[in-house]
Order: C-alpha cells, then structure tokens, then sequence
C-alpha cells in the first residue's frame, strides 16, 4: 500500500504574525516557515504504518512555489520515500487543493491519504474533507488513534462530545488530530540521504485542475484587543466584585 | 433570492444548542426564509426542538435509518440535493460542522467560509485566521452558493419562541456503506455542557494531577459552572481530551470564565477571547493570562478556591 501524505509549509507556529498596516495581508517576509504542525503528525503516522509493514510507501505532496522543494526535503528526511512537488505561484485554496491531490491519487492509487485537520495558517480544516467527497471515499477526521486491518482503518476521532470510532473501508482520507503521535526529529544523516531521494516536480497547470476561487480575500485586520482588567487582593474582594457585576 | 438551509446537529434525540447559534448568523444575512434540515433515522422531536428557535420558516426532516449517526460521507449527498433550493447552507463550527461542511462544498463545487464571526453582507464575512492573530474579510462570488461554518462564540443563541411548520422530505440520493460508526465514548457528567453554560471553570497545569483537580470541579458545583481545562492539563492526563479550552479544543464564549492555574497560552486564549468576563488565579503575577483577564487574583490556588466558596456563602 502507498500512503500519500499532504505536507504544507506555513508560518512556525512559534511566529507572533503581524497584519500589515494596510491591510493587504500578513507580514510573511523573513518571517520562519516550517511544516505545519498537524502535516508533521499525519507524515510520522504514515512512517509508522510503513515500519509496521502496513505501508510499502510513503509520498510527501506539497503545492506551492518553486522554493517548496526544500520544504519537501525535511519531509524525505524525515523518512518519506519521495516526494512530488506540484508547482504553482498562486495562492491555493483548500478546493483547488482538494482537486490537486484527487488528480495525484488517480494516478498514484493510494491505499491511505493523511494530511493534517488544519492548516495553521488559514486554519481552513477542509481540504481532507473535500478531496474524500471528490474522490468519494471515507473520510475519518480528526484522529487521535488509527488501525489498520483488513482492508479497513478502524480511526478514533476527538469529536465535541468524547471519543468517537468509525470504520473507513480503504482507500480513505484521514485527517490528524494533535494527539494521534508525537512526531520524530530529523537526524542529520537523514538529511544527507535526503538528497538522493526523487521529487517529482508537476507544474500545476499541466493536471488540468479547475483553479477557479470562489473565495476572494479582501482585506486582513489585526484582531480586537481585550483591554487589561484589573488586581483584586483576595478571595472575598474578588467575590465582591463578580457580585455586583451579577455574575455570581 | 436569499434562501438559508442550516443543518442541525444532535446528538441522543436532542438537538444541540449550536444549532440556535448557527440560527443566529444566519438571521444576520437578512434572508428571506431560514430552514432547518434534520438528518436522523427518527428526526421527530428534533424537529420539533427546531421548530421553535425563533426566525425559522421551516424544517425539513429526512428519516432514514442511515442517518442514525451523523457520518459526512452520508449526511453529505443529502445535503447537497436538498441545498439546490437554497443561495446559503449553514452548519455550526463545531466538530460535527467541520468534518460535515466541506464535505458539503466539494460536493457542490464550491469553497467554503469557515468560522464566520461576523457577517458583512449576503456575500460577505469576516474569520480568523493564525489562531486568530488576524481577521480576514472574505467576499465569495455572488453566483455560487454559500457554503459556511458558524463559529459558535460569536454568536448568541436564538431564542426559541417560534412556531415553525415541518416538512417530511424524500431525498434521491444514493448513500455509500465504506463507513460506519462503531462506537462513542462520552465523558459522563452531570455538570453543565462545556460549550454552552454560561459560566465555566477551568483548571491548568498549575493543578498539578488528575487528583488535585476536585478542587476545579467542587469550585465549579459551588457556582454552577461547567469544567474545562487547559491544553497542558489534558496532555498531563488531569483530565479528558473533551475538556480542552482553546484553539485546538473548544472555542467558548460564556458569560464568566475562571482560569485557574492556567498561564494562558496564545492556543489557550484563542477559545475564551470572546468570554464576558475573564477571571485569572495564578501564583505567578507576571503569566499571560492577566494581560487579557478582567479581573485577576494572585495567589495560591489551593487556598484562593476554598477561601472563595467560602466568600460566596
């Protein structure tokens, strides 16, 4: 089985963004990138479905512009077999996204895709959802423990009300939740046999992929600010004063 | 014409508040009709909960014994047959939403407004983006549908005064059986539900063990609070998974917030941000969480909490 994992650079989540004054976007330039997060998750998930010998292979996909292929080489260090990189300098919405991964599933016949429940940049949560409902496949979101066993992926999903398990007949989309693992560290002999690891590089607009954003983007805003609050001394003032604000 | 369909969530035959919140967003666009679908194998006193939230024209039930459990792969069909009616289809941003919606979208060819805070116009909506460090204004094009998720804190639950008609629908859709639903553990409580009491109590590493936090929940029976937790607290295993507060966990707005022995995280402050009045009790005067807290106490809180059950009488 192959299992294709989508693996998107963003913003480090350790980066305090700013908006820009003007309101046309976010602050980006020299500004940390990294793998987001929950597409570290989904990839470590995927590695150790390999070494358990559920998978043959893992294949990392990113989209974006043509300096991604360096992103796309942690997730070879990391311990992907390949990677392919579909090139595009546009922005990329989750349905174009979605639409994108279905045309790499066609051709690479996955038994499993991972990707992360979100991105932590537009923080979207679709693009898992939306490449299972054009593929018409199971979708199992937001795991927290996945098993796979004749031919189905028994997935523990956190939902609102607790723990929730489905059975997903494979092929499937999952998408990873925080706690499904905790991701390994790169070691530097990973990166060095990295090197020799294949990307193939797609350019977007060879896949035949309807672009077209419903969606425009007009203007982006720093969020509104609480205004700090004040110091009581003790338990009996603090309960003075939730009192006379009605709230207790 | 401005027509709404807002899926309603329920769980147990019993309809789930985010619903009237979803309601709400949706009375904000101005439509002409709002409707409700109710997906379920017996949708009748769901429906009639539905029914009454204030500003609805219709629900629309589709029984079916497949819709026993609320599966995107099967709601999501059903859905998109019954939106062809409707220029918006609204579901709460609440895991169900979320897994639920863009399954909806793809469907109908379309992208789709999560987390919608506010909304501008029939066609225009602001949500955050970065864990909300920044608020977009997105425009979708006036000719496809609208297909969106309500972010539940920014929105008050419509009252439940109304009386509206309800509608069996047959729905043509060929459902798929490649998932199925095994099983659900619920944390079984008696205390109010996280996501919708007006007051909430919640508890931090600062407890310091799955012991320790009685002291939380014996604080939060005393004011009739629900209980939840910060990330560090459930990865410490003081507490389970569906108590987490924040971006990752659940996004709250009630009236009174207790942050006990939480430093507040940005992750962390992302789901109470919208909360009325924040109250902070930590040890350590200099933590995060006072930047953003109303009303904050330092000190020990093994001390603080009895002293103020006390306090209270």
């Amino acid at each position: 089985m192959k299992i294709l994992v989508g693996y998107k650079r963003v913003v480090d989540y350790n980066v305090r963004i700013q908006v820009k004054p003007d309101g046309t976007g976010v602050v980006t330039d020299g500004v940390k990138l990294s793998a987001n997060p929950f597409d570290d998750i989904a990839l470590e998930e995927a590695l150790r479905l390999r070494e358990k010998g559920i998978a043959e292979e893992v294949i990392v996909v990113g989209i974006g512009p043509a300096d991604l292929t360096a992103h796309l080489r942690n997730g070879l260090a990391m311990g992907a077999n390949r990677a392919i990189h579909v090139q595009t300098t546009d922005a990329v919405s989750p349905l174009t996204a979605a639409r994108t991964l279905l045309k790499l599933v066609e051709k690479e016949q996955p038994g499993l895709v991972i990707v992360g429940k979100q991105a932590i940049d537009d923080d979207a949560n679709q693009t898992g959802q939306m490449l299972a409902a054009l593929w018409d496949r199971p979708q199992a979101t937001f795991a927290s423990k996945v098993e796979i066993s004749d031919g189905k992926a028994t997935v523990t999903r956190e939902v609102d009300a607790g723990l929730e398990t489905i059975e997903a007949e494979l092929p499937a989309v999952i998408t990873t939740d925080l706690r499904l693992n905790e991701p390994r560290f790169i070691k530097l002999p990973d990166i060095m046999k990295a090197k020799s690891k294949p990307i193939d590089i797609i350019e977007l607009g060879s896949l035949g992929v309807d672009a077209a954003d419903h969606l425009k983007t007009t203007h982006y805003a720093a969020p509104a600010k609480r205004s700090k609050g004040v110091m009581v001394k003790d338990a009996a003032e603090l309960v003075a004063v939730l009192k006379q604000k009605g709230l207790l | 014409m401005t027509k709404i369909l807002v899926i309603a969530e329920h769980l147990d035959g019993k309809l789930n508040g985010a619903t009237h919140r979803a309601v709400s967003a949706a009375a904000a666009v101005n439509p002409e009709a709002i409707d409700i679908l109710v997906l379920s194998d017996a949708p009748d006193a769901i429906a009639a909960d539905a029914a009454k939230i204030d500003g609805v024209s219709k629900v629309l039930t589709v029984a079916r014994p497949e819709n026993t459990h609320a599966l995107a792969a099967v709601f999501a069909p059903q859905i998109a047959k019954v939106a062809a009616g409707y220029s918006h289809v609204f579901a709460p941003s609440t895991t169900f939403g979320k897994d639920l919606a863009p399954r909806v979208a793809a469907l109908l060819g379309v992208s789709q407004v999560s987390d919608v805070m506010t909304v501008e116009g029939p066609h225009s909506f602001k949500r955050p983006i970065y864990a909300g460090n920044a608020i977009v204004t997105v425009e979708v094009d006036t000719a496809s549908i609208v297909v969106a998720t309500i972010r539940t804190a920014s929105w008050p639950a419509a009252a439940a005064n109304g009386s509206a008609t309800i509608e069996p629908v047959v729905v043509d859709a060929a459902l798929p059986t490649h998932t199925r639903f095994v099983g659900l553990q619920q944390g079984k409580s008696d205390r109010p539900d996280l996501q919708g009491a007006p007051k909430v109590v919640s508890g931090g590493r600062g407890v310091g063990s799955k012991e320790n936090f009685e002291v939380i929940y014996k604080f939060a029976d005393k004011i009739g609070a629900a209980v939840g937790a910060s990330r560090a607290a459930v990865d410490a295993g003081y507490v389970p998974n569906e108590l987490q507060v924040g971006q990752t966990g659940k996004i709250i707005a009630p009236e009174l917030y207790v942050a006990v022995g939480i430093s507040g995280a940005i992750q962390h402050l992302t789901g109470i941000k919208d909360a009325g009045t924040i109250v902070a009790i930590n040890k350590d005067g200099e933590a995060p969480i006072f930047e953003i807290a109303d009303i904050g106490l330092v000190g020990n809180l093994f001390k603080i909490l009895p002293e103020l059950e006390a306090a209270i009488g």
